[in-house]
């Protein structure tokens, strides 16, 4: 563990294990880059700036990868009229990281309304990415008019039902679901009885030391339900990651960074490389939020994913693009 | 088109002595009916204004979307009575309710948003 540095805040646990004050002061940093890491329960944060400083132990590992979202290629209202100069700006962080990630993932609305040559400039710019490979998972945006059909042929290999699936990498599981399906009227993100049985089926013989990385586009915690911000049946879902030691789920559609612990669970959005959208409750309805120009790159973003051997929770780095 | 009907509905009903209100029928129809049989819902904010809409069978209701993000108007019932496709900024859709009943519809990319046509 490093020694108290003058940015470093380290925090006492509370009754539950954690120090809301101290999250809150974290991402309030997150959007100028912050480094927060949770240590049994413990919360460190360290500014960006001081990164160089901090020993690589604590921040790289035996597996980094990086999450991207909500790209929306496509879209080109005021709140962004260039989608794929923001997309680039955020490829070009990814390649800027000092580690190269293994592997990225993106939690989806790859697309804004499911064309194919949307797709198809995704792809393309995503090619100039360090990490070869990337894992998708769908958005509501990109399984328009066809029920999905389209999304599951370009990047459904291999994944069951409505397109979930899990890999292994370095002893880490990762598993992708999706929570956009047939949606009903008046509700909240879904995952269905299908794919929670095969959930509970999947992780069923994993050791409870195996870290966890779930990703779905709609959070799945209670982010916020009046603007549909949440999944009906996600406590279900992490009901099956109960025994884990670590999970950690990784989601998108909110266009803002946001974390919560509870437990062993640790929850985190990223931000969006298209258009920031407005806080809960904080706007009349969830919409694309116009910024001044010269802020926008500061409110969007990746996110950095680091898992060291040995240590309770994986380390998320959230930066944004300026 | 409208206006050569209207005139005549305008004559039709001062001969008759009668306003002829058989929306079945156009060409008996007033000036002031015609106006009934198109209605608008304008879709901005991620809702439907008006949310709830109540209509005389025959009408057409054309949905506009105002915002700046995609939306769709699809009945929530099975089969659908009307699914229109993906409406992007300033896209329409319209739909012909020749039965009574009460239709709950809801935007199947964010369902939050739902309305509901009265058809009587």
């Amino acid at each position: 563990m490093s020694e108290k540095k003058k940015d470093e805040l380290l925090h006492d646990h509370n009754h539950d294990g954690i120090d809301r004050r101290g999250f809150l002061k974290c991402m309030a940093w997150a959007g100028t880059g912050a480094f927060c890491v949770i240590k049994g329960g413990v919360l460190n944060s360290y500014s960006l700036s001081r990164m160089s400083e901090i020993s690589t132990a604590d921040m790289m590992g035996e597996l980094s990868f990086v999450q991207i979202s909500d790209s929306h290629m496509g879209f080109n209202k005021p709140a962004n009229p260039d989608v794929v100069g923001t997309l680039k700006a955020a490829v070009d962080k990814v390649n800027g990281l000092s580690a190269t990630p293994e592997f990225m993932l993106h939690t989806g609305d790859i697309s804004h309304l499911s064309k194919p040559e949307e797709f198809d400039t995704v792809d393309q710019i995503l090619k100039s990415a360090k990490p070869k490979d990337v894992f998708y998972v769908p958005g509501e945006h990109d399984v328009l008019n066809d029920d999905g059909k389209q999304f599951l042929e370009r990047y459904g290999k291999g994944s069951k039902g409505g397109g979930w699936y899990s890999f292994d990498k370095k002893g880490v599981h990762f598993v992708g679901l999706v929570n956009v399906m047939n949606l009903k009227a008046g509700g909240l993100g879904t995952l269905g009885h299908e794919q929670l049985e095969w959930l509970e089926d999947d992780v069923k013989h994993l050791k409870h030391s195996t870290p966890i990385v779930v990703f779905a586009h709609i959070p799945l915690w209670s982010v916020y339900p009046e603007w549909g911000w949440g999944t009906e049946d996600s406590a279900q879902a992490l009901a099956y990651l109960k025994k884990f030691g670590s999970v950690t789920v990784l989601n998108g559609h909110i266009h803002q960074t946001m974390q919560k612990v509870e437990g062993n669970v640790t929850f985190h959005t990223a931000a969006s490389t298209a258009f920031p959208q407005p806080q809960p409750g904080k706007a009349d309805s969830p919409g694309p939020m116009k910024v001044p120009a010269e802020q926008l790159r500061s409110v969007l973003g990746i996110t950095d994913v680091n898992y060291v051997q040995g240590q309770h929770a994986l380390a998320v780095v959230d930066s944004s693009l300026a | 088109m409208r206006r050569s009907v209207s005139i005549a509905g305008l004559a039709a009903a001062l001969v008759l002595g009668i306003g002829v209100w058989d929306t079945g029928q156009k060409g008996s129809v007033t000036s002031a009916q015609e106006k009934m049989s198109t209605m608008e819902v304008k879709i901005d904010n991620f809702s439907f204004g008006p949310v709830a809409l109540t209509v005389p069978v025959g009408t057409t209701i054309t949905w506009t979307n105002r915002d700046d993000i995609p939306h769709t108007v699809v009945s929530t019932d099975d089969p659908k009575t009307f699914k229109s496709k993906v409406l992007d900024t300033d896209e329409k859709f319209s739909f012909t309710f020749s039965k009574a009943g009460t239709y709950p519809y809801f935007c199947s990319i964010h369902p939050k948003m739902t309305g509901k046509v009265i058809v009587q």
